[in-house]
């Protein structure tokens, strides 16, 4: 299995209009596309939580990312309210990331306070914080989407960013900057345009 | 309403990069594996011994009789076992 490339940002770049709730309940009557989408949705979101809040290394980080989705997908139906699979999916990364440095501190000892979960909290908050920002994307023109995420989240380069799009690479800041702008104006509500996310 | 600076937002932006795709696209082929997984919870429901095998070592007893030791099967059968 390829663990190199990124992410399918294709995929993510093309931003559902569906909400929480409606995506969640089209999975639950067996929607495999909704499936994809909601792993799609979430996948960054599960991925830095074990990686950055709890500082899994890859293997168990990977372990813990299947068994998050697999128990996802076995559970869904038990989700009372299905736009709350966001802190659902959260609180089932926490608890398995936890478990997951418990039984490997019989090797090599791990701080108290990790177990308990009380390091990751800050990096938590932050990282909701972000999924807010990146659904917050989808609002945003695709163009914005892809040149904010290639730079930002994917760490690439002008160079790169200007061959893939096919854009002199003198104009890539100004283009991020303007991009931003505009990001920030619908965070702070003030694009005046519709949230495709819906209730999310 | 939260004040979002340049620097802000970068800085959220970057603080989720991609998931490998490889486990992504595992977790988005669950749905197409179930048919492997009920086979397999259905025998072990059907066979004690294979369930103790399972238990005691999952990836192991999977490969021991052929099956897929995919990681995102290993977890759905986790998964499945669990909530028996």
């Amino acid at each position: 299995m390829s663990r190199d490339s990124p992410g399918t940002r294709q995929n993510w770049l093309m931003a559902s209009t569906l909400s929480d709730r409606e995506l969640v309940a089209r999975c639950r009557a067996g929607d495999q596309q909704a499936w994809s989408e909601l792993v799609e949705r979430f996948s960054r979101y599960v991925y830095a939580i074990a990686v950055q809040a709890f500082r899994l290394p890859e293997p168990d980080a990977e372990d813990v990312f299947q068994e998050v989705f697999a128990r996802a997908y076995q559970h869904l139906d038990k989700l009372r309210d299905d736009s709350a699979v966001r802190p659902w999916l959260a609180q089932l990364t926490r608890r398995l990331c936890i478990d997951r440095l418990r039984a490997g501190a019989r090797e090599r000892p791990v701080a108290e306070e990790a177990l308990e979960g009380k390091v990751a909290d800050d990096t938590l908050a932050q990282l909701d914080e972000a999924l807010t920002v990146h659904e917050a994307l989808a609002a945003v023109p695709e163009h914005c989407r892809e040149i904010l995420d290639r730079f930002f989240a994917q760490d690439e380069s002008y160079k790169t960013i200007g061959q893939a799009l096919d854009l002199p690479s003198g104009t890539i800041a100004s283009r991020i900057s303007r991009c931003l702008t505009r990001l920030r104006e619908h965070l702070e509500g003030r694009s005046g345009g519709p949230r495709p996310s819906g209730d999310r | 309403m939260t004040a979002y600076d340049e620097e802000r937002l970068a800085r959220l932006i970057r603080a989720l990069p991609p998931a490998p795709q490889g486990w992504v696209r595992a977790a988005q082929e669950l749905p197409f594996v179930r048919g492997e997984l009920d086979e397999i919870v259905g025998r072990a429901e059907a066979d004690a011994a294979f369930r103790e095998r399972l238990i005691a070592d999952l990836e192991g007893a999977l490969a021991a009789e052929g099956y897929e030791r995919d990681p995102a099967v290993v977890a759905a059968l986790r998964a499945r076992l669990d909530a028996k």
